[in-house]
Order: C-alpha cells, then structure tokens, then sequence
C-alpha cells in the first residue's frame, strides 16, 4: 500500500466485523473462522475504517484523540499490513 | 492454572439431517428431537456464550435448517455481537429462508460438497442433493453473502480433489475447507471403506499445493491433515477447554465436537448449569487443561505444548484411556493400531468402497427427511 493515497478510504472488507469483547475488554477482528484479538492502537484504528473517512481523517481524529502528533507513518504501515492481510479494502 | 476464554462455540442444533453421510463424525447414537433444545434455551446460551467471550458462532447439527427458529437464534447472535457462520448441506436453503437469514444478520455460509459430480456425491450422500446443493450456493451468492464450501475427502472422492476445487470455484465460493475425514463416531464404523491408499493422499496433496498456488488470493484453499498417515497428532481443539466449546443438541457442553464418545467423562448440560461455570470449573473442562494429567510419552516429550498429546477422544476411541497419547503418535503404544488400518488400505484386492449409511436403517434415529422447497 505505499503509494496509497492520503485520500483514499479504508473500509473492513466484509465480512469482517468488529466486536468490543467485554470479558477480555480488548476490541476484536471478527472473520470468517478466525479471531484477532487486537491491542488498543490496532483497535483504535480499525474503528475508524468504516469507508467514510479519509487515511488523512483517520490520523488526524487519532492524533487529536492521543494528544500526539507525528502518528502518520506508524498509521499508514499498519493499514498497509492490515490490507494485506487481507482485513481491509480501500475505496477510491 | 488460569483459564483461557473460548473464542468460538459450536452451536450443533439438531442431530437430524437429510443426508447420509458414511463420514458423519457426529455420535452412532444421535440425540433425537425431543431431546433437542428448545428456542429460549438456545436464545439464553447465545446470550451466556457472548457474555463468557465467545466471538463466532458455528450453526450447525445435522442439519441447522431442519429448525424453524433458526433465523432467530442468528438474530439474537447479531445482537449479542456474536459473527454468525451456517454450515448446512444446503437442502431447505429455499429463496425464503435465505432472506431471512440475511435479515437476521447471518455473516457467512458454509455449504458441504461430497464430490465434484452429481453421481458420485449423492452416492455418498445417499441423498440426491448434488442439484439442490447448487442452487443453494447460487441463491448465496446472489444474496450477497460469502459463500464457504466444505468437502470430506476419503478414498472414494479423494481423485476429484481438482475437479471439487474447480467446482467450488465455478460456484462462487470464497473459501474451500479440504477436510479429510477424521474418525469419530459414524465415520469409525466405516474406517476401512474410508481410509485412502497412501499414494492417493499424496496425488491430492499435491493437486492441493498446485491449486492453493493458481488460486492465490480468490478463493482461500484450506487442507485439513489425514491424521492417520501423520506422524505426529493433530494440536486437537488447539487445547482442551482453550479456546472453543460446542453445545450439543440436548444441552451437554463439550471440549471438542467428538467428545461425547469418551464415556469415562461426565458432561454438564446448559439446562442445569451455567456456561460460565461449566467453562471455568467443571470437571470435564478441567480434566485435560494444561498438561499435569499428560502420562508417559506424553509428560516428558518436548512436544506436549505443539500438540498437547493430541487428541482425547481418538486416544479415548483407540486405546481406552483418554489420558493416553494420541495413537497417531509414533510414540504411542497404541501406534500399531492406526499403522495397521492406514496399511489395509494398500493391499491391491480393495475395490469400490460398501458403506454403512448413516440413518437409512430402521434402527438408526435418524430421519432422511425431504424438505419441501
């Protein structure tokens, strides 16, 4: 995904889904047979992906939401795994 | 010791089913209707399962269709969080019940497959469901859900493996379990008609490895080993008690699809007790967590956390001890006994296969009913 686009929109490829896990109080991937149990910041992220914002949105409500700045690269690597793991899709 | 939580349950509603299959793992005696569960019992275990952390739920028996709540039992899963898989053998999937399953929520759908031609996978199936079993994944597929096809390979399918993964494909699926079969229940009784020759195996392998690699990303392949020409066992449920449960159609709450075989184990039923305690402190939970239950070779072997001795239920079915090692194992003292059916096979004078068929007897409790469309 590196020459991805700023503008472009990720979005869960279906039909994946996320579940917040109140036993384990940790934010999981739910796929077809398969369970990802996700740390925070990976949770944090894939919440955001729902087809509407922008990768650029996504950093800037994270950065706003962490209070940090400079997150863009660490952002666009894991979108970047994460699609090709075959979790996301990317719309135009 | 600490206690993981199950990731999955396996919802098994019903034993009943249309088909036939010689390769059924479910029990030789099948629970009947009126032992079954009734809606609001199933309602409250999806609720107790979502609470206890369980995140997918396999709908499945029999066949899951054969119950007329189904679709609610898949509306309260959505509700609860839960991603809701079917997997049926597509005969009832009519127009109707697929858009009321979708409305329901269900996530995805996995269709089983005997063989990749209308005669052959209804002689397995003793059922003609090869024609039906097409339409069901067309009306998946226009439906808009994912379509997951499933196959148990054996010696009497096991030469159509490309033509069953170019058929899969034909149909639209997204993703294709190659399952050879494994030998619990119904499928133990037809062991020597089911067990392939070791040469077979490796053609199919290896048509497998070529498939996986044409097909890359469009269609997902997935093999599931031939235990009985391993090795090594399989890692069984990754663990007993670690990470799924299955709820059989009375309410008894297994470790592991197969595991109301080993009768030296007492198993709790949803109607009596809690999830979570079953879960967490019931003696069949507990009896094989962990490893300090594990005897020789188990105990000492430095791969007892890769596998954690297999599985219990054919080391239960093969040696009478579900303590023992899995006889898969080279280790085993048991081994012979899987080393002799895996070698019957290679003698010249087999032909074609005689299967016992599940529920056409009149002593089965199985019923062979026909849905109407």
């Amino acid at each position: 995904m590196s020459a991805r686009a700023l503008s472009e929109r990720p979005r869960l490829r279906r039909p994946g889904r996320m579940k917040y896990d109140k036993a384990r109080q940790s934010e999981m991937l739910l796929l077809p047979e398969r369970v990802v149990e996700l740390n925070e910041a990976a949770g944090a992220i894939l919440r955001l992906c729902d087809g509407n914002r922008s990768i650029a949105q996504l950093i800037e409500e994270l950065e706003t939401r962490f209070g940090q700045t400079g997150l863009e690269n660490d952002i666009v690597e894991f979108l970047a795994s994460a699609e090709e793991r075959g979790w996301l899709e990317l719309c135009p | 010791m600490s206690v993981s939580l199950p990731y999955a349950l396996t919802a098994e509603l019903t034993h009943r089913c249309p088909l036939h299959c010689p390769y059924c793992s479910n029990p030789i005696e099948l629970q009947k209707r009126e032992n079954e569960l009734s809606t609001e019992q199933w309602l409250h275990v999806l609720e107790q399962a979502s609470d206890l952390g369980v995140a997918q739920v396999h709908f499945t028996g029999g066949e899951p269709l054969l119950r007329p709540d189904l679709e609610r039992l898949v509306h309260r899963a959505r509700e609860a969080g839960l991603y809701g898989n079917l997997i049926t053998s597509g005969v009832g999937l009519t127009d109707e019940r697929i858009s009321k399953l979708s409305e329901a929520g269900i996530d995805s759908i996995q269709l089983s497959v005997q063989a990749a031609a209308a005669e052959l996978a209804d002689s397995i199936a003793g059922f003609r469901a090869f024609e039906t079993k097409k339409q069901a994944a067309e009306r998946i597929r226009e439906s808009g859900l994912p379509l997951h096809m499933n196959v148990v390979l054996h010696r009497a399918n096991l030469h159509q493996i490309e033509q069953i993964i170019e058929l899969c494909a034909d149909w639209g699926a997204q993703r294709l379990e190659l399952a050879n079969a494994q030998y619990y229940g119904w499928a133990l009784r037809n062991v020597n008609q089911l067990l392939p020759r070791r040469m077979q195996l490796l053609e199919a392998e290896a048509a497998f490895v070529r498939a996986r690699e044409r097909f890359g990303n469009r269609m997902e392949l997935v093999w599931i080993i031939p235990d009985y020409f391993e090795d090594y066992p399989k890692p069984c449920m990754g663990g007993w008690g670690r990470l799924s449960l299955t709820v059989a159609p009375d309410g008894r709450v297994l470790p592991c699809t197969a595991a109301s075989e080993i009768k030296s184990l007492t198993f709790e039923n949803v109607k009596d007790r809690e999830l979570s305690w079953i879960w967490h402190e019931s003696p069949s939970f507990q009896a094989y967590r962990g490893y300090d239950w594990m005897m020789e070779p188990c105990r000492s072997c430095e791969r007892r956390e890769l596998d954690y001795g297999g599985c219990r239920c054919q080391a239960f079915l093969l040696s009478g001890d579900a303590r023992a090692a899995d006889p898969v194992c080279i280790h085993s003292p048991h081994r012979d006994i899987i080393a002799k059916r895996a070698n019957s096979t290679e003698q010249s004078k087999i032909g074609e296969p005689v299967f016992v068929y599940r529920g056409i007897s009149s002593d089965q409790g199985a019923e062979a009913t026909i849905l109407g469309s």
